[in-house]
């Protein structure tokens, strides 16, 4: 056994053992706290930067060993696997920042900081997971390790949405283990694989095999928040700021979205799901999240709410770009999953930081607020261009990619999917953006919590925000780099379509 | 040198002891008891995995007249988890009991008697020697009950043991019968020669019957919730972990192992049925209930349930699926036996942190003692079947089941009692995440001592490292005298 | 009639007698002595059944030995648990309110 094998266990175990340690630190112990978390986060970021030229240079990492009965559990690294990590362990890092600085002064923390690293640990078990057992595993522990943040503040409301959030992601839960269950028993014991795995079965097969096809997508578009299965996402809303950010950036819808990726591509092929006749109304599905998502966005007031809708939106975007079936569209969909998480995640760190700062909750107080403060309006308003797809951020290039892949899949209609869709992104993000620059700032703020000093508000959380923002424009402009998103999504697509 | 006597010898003993010397620290004394227990059954376990099954016969007298005691596989595997969690148990009452003084009296030599007269069912050959250990079961079982001797635990005392001495008749009726038929009591000869006629349908109709209302499956269900719900926590872990699985591990071998030729399929399909009225009801009714103790003592009758859904799944179908309902149905026995264990432990914690056993009393807990808080977590892990855990893996097991033999109605009862048992469990977090009960003042709890805690932690983790390590339990089970009478039992 | 068959019939009409008593009494005490014919019943069909085959089966015998110990113990218990919850609630059937359990049992002095 080499190193090889132990690597993408010490990725699961820098967080899993975090949490761990982090549940016993007393509530008070915030500097060795916050030092022992912030360690475990650079220390994964490492590990995964290091997999990740492994993977480049076709070096393999695996974790196996046997469960029960012919089930093994396996952990791998590919290249797809290190798109998911490589994104939720550096999103990892900022939101616990950013999280630090959040929730300063606030009871609770050791429990909130232990079931952040658990929820990361399952979020890295789902990018890593080698079969789609193993992959049940992690995504049922997301599910319990988000449950205790989304009703951290526990008021009625925030026990309330967790009860809602629990009712959808447990059916959703017994509806993926009916098809993996189900696929098992027609298939047997298999590991993920490029191209799929289902090809050579018994064409008697097939029409079981659409069946077991729609429990998963079923099962796994609860959590990718796909309509009509999102209700539990703007609900889900009412938890702190850091957790809507990697919950809804990252960790549980791209769970979803990314689970989707492997059974369409690892699972079925996308030649074999394609010949099944499954994608086409996968595709349509997603195109019906998108618009439904932007035009619910456009009528929600409050901003957390509102982006919670487009992220409903957004994810779907990842789907549509994997059901088009074609190389092209592909990578537009498998960036998508990255540039999506950085530039929702810089929206939540804003809309955390106007609430923290000046209290603003609502929409319509947000006027002016770009005078009170520039920096974190400026990252806002980045966030915002790159979710309309405007050059030169990183949603451009997903859109680009998407339309472009839509043609070459011969599949027009798309186009009007995605135009619609950026119009409607528009015409809710322009008009918030317009007031933050050019609104009258009222007297007084609606409830001011930090006063102006050295910066416009405190710098923990302001960075992680500045960051996050200057990602997603340096992931569009050096797109065209070797070691961007773009060309990792490439390296894939081209595993993926040339064997 | 055969290990077997001393797994009676030795809990005999004990109780001996700390019934006759009650001066002694006999909570220590049986620590290192179960110590000394535990390596004897640890022993066991390795002969038999490298060598196979074991017979034994006390002073050398043969079957008929004689008692002879048999470890296979399953039964090195329950006399394990017996150990395991008696073990556990014990030190945990060792904290528990300083605060009930007047019931430690007691408690240590029935504790030892249930130890003794479980490892005698587990171990037991013949259906007589069954009778007379699931009557000493009882006994022990309905002593430990009443160790409060209160009104409420009286009376759910005596319903226990009038049920369970109504299900021993029903049992030693079939036993009675049976023995006319087939002149033998011994299980192994009885598989040999056991036809399907009208003496041993009703025989095996009262055995059933008598056993059903042991093991407390719905309908007979009713006398279970008061008993476990108001003993004393070590006890109800014992009880709801251990002494329900003895007459169901009867049942189960009866059917499967002897009458497996006899079963008709209409038999089965009606023992899943209800199998999953428990599992619905069950789960309705701890939804329902106030009381914490209460909502898990449903939650065993509920969990009992998914037991009884081994029968239609073994019964009648391809080997493979029989072998696999099998293994998925013993390996719940054990991850419940853990789970359960490790969620009355904790509960027993809580209840005493709080000083209500009230659900509503639990607000606010999640940071004043974030540890039983957590091991009940793991434990409801491991009973809502999520992976990974033992239970998860359980359910697994049952699915892969009965998907392959086409029972798809079992599937949708496992999927929707998996569903309503996390609805029970959440009921139990959500109180305990409230904010606004702490902000205003409840929720402060007394010190829980360390060893409590950490024992139901202990339990729990297991359950969930079954998860990852449930291949070793299912290769004994199919060891080869188990798995010769499998083979019978899906012919 | 073969006198084993006498045994069984009479054993199973003491069984029907006293299973119909188990169930329709609720008075404790009736029910340990219902619970006693039963027994009585069933050691009357073991050893009268098990005649046939050979002249006299020691193994019924010792079984119906066994089982009288059993059952005699057990009613012991029953009773003995019966004279303690009688004397704290001076009843004599056990009713659905015997059962509810109070917040302060665990907190509640004993006798």
């Amino acid at each position: 056994m080499n190193i090889n094998f132990w690597l993408p266990l010490m990725v699961l175990a820098t967080s899993l053992v975090s949490a761990i340690v982090i549940f016993i630190i007393p509530d008070e112990r915030n500097i060795l706290r916050g030092a022992f978390n912030l360690l475990a986060a650079i220390v994964k970021i490492a590990i995964v930067a290091g997999m990740i030229v492994g993977v480049y240079y076709q070096q393999e990492f695996e974790t196996r060993f046997t469960l029960i009965g012919d089930i093994d559990f396996v952990l791998r690294a590919d290249a797809l696997s290190l798109l998911f990590a490589g994104l939720s362990s550096l999103l990892w890092l900022f939101t616990t920042i950013y999280a630090m600085g959040y929730l300063r002064g606030t009871p609770n923390r050791s429990r909130f900081f232990g079931f952040f690293s658990l929820c990361v640990a399952s979020t890295m078990g789902i990018a890593m997971a080698g079969n789609l057992f193993t992959f049940l595993i992690f995504f049922e522990m997301l599910t319990l390790s988000t449950y205790p943040l989304v009703v951290h503040k526990g008021s009625k409301e925030a026990l309330n949405s967790g009860r809602t959030y629990l009712i959808y992601t447990m059916a959703g839960g017994a509806v993926l283990l009916l098809g993996i269950a189900w696929l098992h028993s027609v298939v047997g014991a298999f590991d993920f694989a490029e191209t799929g795995v289902l090809r050579d079965v018994d064409a008697s097969f097939y029409p079981t095999l659409q069946i077991i096809f729609i429990l998963l997508i079923a099962g796994l578009g609860v959590k990718a928040a796909l309509v009509p299965l999102h209700g539990w996402l703007p609900k889900a809303m009412v938890a702190p700021a850091p957790v809507s950010a990697l919950l809804h950036a990252v960790a549980v819808v791209k769970a979803g979205a990314f689970g989707i990726v492997r059974v369409i591509y690892n699972v079925y092929g996308v030649e074999f799901a394609a010949s099944l006749q499954l994608l086409l109304p996968l595709a349509i599905l997603a195109s019906i999240t998108i618009i439904y998502g932007s035009v619910q966005a456009i009528r929600q007031l409050d901003l957390k709410k509102r982006l919670a809708f487009s992220t409903v939106s957004q994810v779907s975007y990842i789907i549509l770009g994997l059901a088009l079936f074609g190389p092209i569209a592909t990578v537009g969909g498998l960036v998508h999953l990255l540039h999506q998480g950085i530039m929702k995640v810089t929206l939540f760190f804003c809309a955390g930081l106007y609430a923290e700062t000046i209290g603003v909750k609502k929409i319509a107080d947000l006027s002016g607020a770009g005078q009170r403060m520039p920096l974190t309006s400026a990252a806002f308003t980045i966030g915002a261009f790159g979710m309309i797809g405007i050059p030169p951020t990183a949603g451009f290039v997903s859109k680009w990619y998407l339309g472009w892949g839509a043609m070459e899949a011969g599949a027009p209609w798309v186009l009007a999917v995605l135009l619609t869709s950026s119009a409607l992104n528009a015409i809710y993000f322009l008009p918030i953006v317009h007031k933050l620059w050019f609104g009258k700032a009222p007297q007084q703020w609606p409830a001011e919590h930090i006063p102006f000093k050295r910066f416009e508000t405190n710098p923990w959380l302001l960075w992680p925000a500045i960051i996050t923002a200057a990602f997603s424009i340096g992931a569009g402009l050096l797109a065209a780099a070797g070691w961007s998103p773009l060309s990792w999504a490439e390296l894939i697509a081209v595993r993926e379509y040339l064997p | 040198m055969n290990l077997i006597p001393f797994l009676l010898v030795i809990p005999l003993a004990w109780a001996l002891i700390s019934l006759l010397l009650p001066r002694l620290p006999i909570g220590p004394i049986a620590l290192l008891g179960m110590l000394v227990q535990s390596l004897a059954t640890a022993l066991l376990w390795r002969s038999v995995q490298l060598h196979g099954a074991e017979r034994y016969a006390i002073g050398d007298w043969m079957a008929p007249l004689g008692i002879t005691l048999v470890a296979d596989g399953l039964t090195v595997t329950l006399l394990a988890i017996t150990a395991l969690i008696a073990m556990v148990c014990a030190f945990y009452a060792l904290f528990y009991l300083r605060s009930h003084r007047h019931e430690a009296r007691y408690f240590w030599p029935l504790f030892w008697f249930l130890l003794a007269s479980l490892n005698g069912i587990w171990l037991a050959g013949d259906l007589f020697n069954l009778y007379v250990g699931l009557e000493l079961v009882t006994f022990a079982a309905v002593g430990m009950v009443i160790l409060s001797a209160n009104r409420q635990t009286l009376a759910a005392g005596l319903r226990y043991l009038y049920m369970a001495l109504l299900g021993s008749i029903g049992y030693l009726l079939g036993v009675a019968l049976l023995y006319s038929a087939y002149g033998t009591l011994d299980m192994r000869q009885l598989a040999e020669l056991i036809e399907p006629n009208w003496t041993t349908h009703v025989a095996m109709l009262s055995i059933s019957l008598g056993l059903l209302v042991k093991t407390a499956i719905f309908p007979f269900h009713f006398w279970l919730p008061p008993a476990h719900g108001g003993a004393l926590a070590p006890v109800s872990a014992l009880l709801s972990a251990l002494v329900v699985k003895s007459s169901f591990y009867i049942l189960a071998r009866l059917w499967l192992d002897v009458g497996a030729d006899v079963l008709p399929v209409i038999t089965a399909q009606g023992f899943g049925l209800i199998g999953a009225c428990a599992i619905f009801y069950g789960g309705f009714k701890a939804l329902q209930q106030d009381e914490i103790k209460m909502l898990v003592a449903y939650s065993t009758v509920a969990q009992l349930g998914y037991l009884m859904l081994v029968f239609p799944l073994a019964a009648g179908t391809a080997p493979e699926h029989s072998m696999l309902a099998w293994q998925g149905g013993m390996l719940h026995v054990l991850a419940h036996a853990l789970a359960k264990s490790a969620m009355f432990l904790s509960v027993g914690t809580l209840v005493l942190a709080v000083g209500s056993k009230k659900i509503d009393a639990l607000a606010g807990i999640s940071t004043r003692i974030p540890l039983s808080l957590f091991a009940f977590g793991l434990a409801g892990v491991s009973l809502m079947g999520l992976p990974p855990s033992g239970g998860f893996n359980a359910k697994w097991l049952m699915l892969q089941s009965a998907i392959g033999s086409g029972q798809w109605h079992w599937v949708v009862v496992l999927s929707l009692g998996s569903l309503l048992t996390a609805t029970y469990i959440f009921k139990v977090f959500r109180v305990s995440f409230d904010q606004q009960a702490i902000d205003s003042g409840k929720g402060l709890v007394k010190r829980a001592p360390w060893g409590m805690e950490l024992s139901a932690l202990f339990l729990a983790g297991l359950a969930i490292a079954l998860g990852f390590a449930a291949a070793l339990p299912v290769e004994l089970l199919s060891l080869p005298e188990v798995e010769s009478s499998l083979m019978e039992a899906s012919q | 009639m073969s006198a084993n068959l006498w045994f069984a019939l009479v054993g199973a009409g003491l069984i029907a007698l006293a299973a119909f008593t188990f169930f329709v009494q609720t008075h404790l005490l009736r029910r340990i002595f219902a619970f006693n014919i039963m027994g009585s019943g069933v050691f009357l069909i073991m050893v009268g059944m098990a005649q046939h085959l050979r002249q006299t089966d020691p193994v019924p015998q010792a079984l119906v030995l066994t089982g009288i110990v059993v059952a005699v113990s057990a009613t012991a218990l029953a009773l003995l648990i019966f004279r303690r919850f009688y004397a704290l609630s001076a009843a004599v059937t056990l009713t659905q309110d015997n059962d509810t359990l109070g917040d302060s049992y665990e907190q509640e002095p004993r006798q």
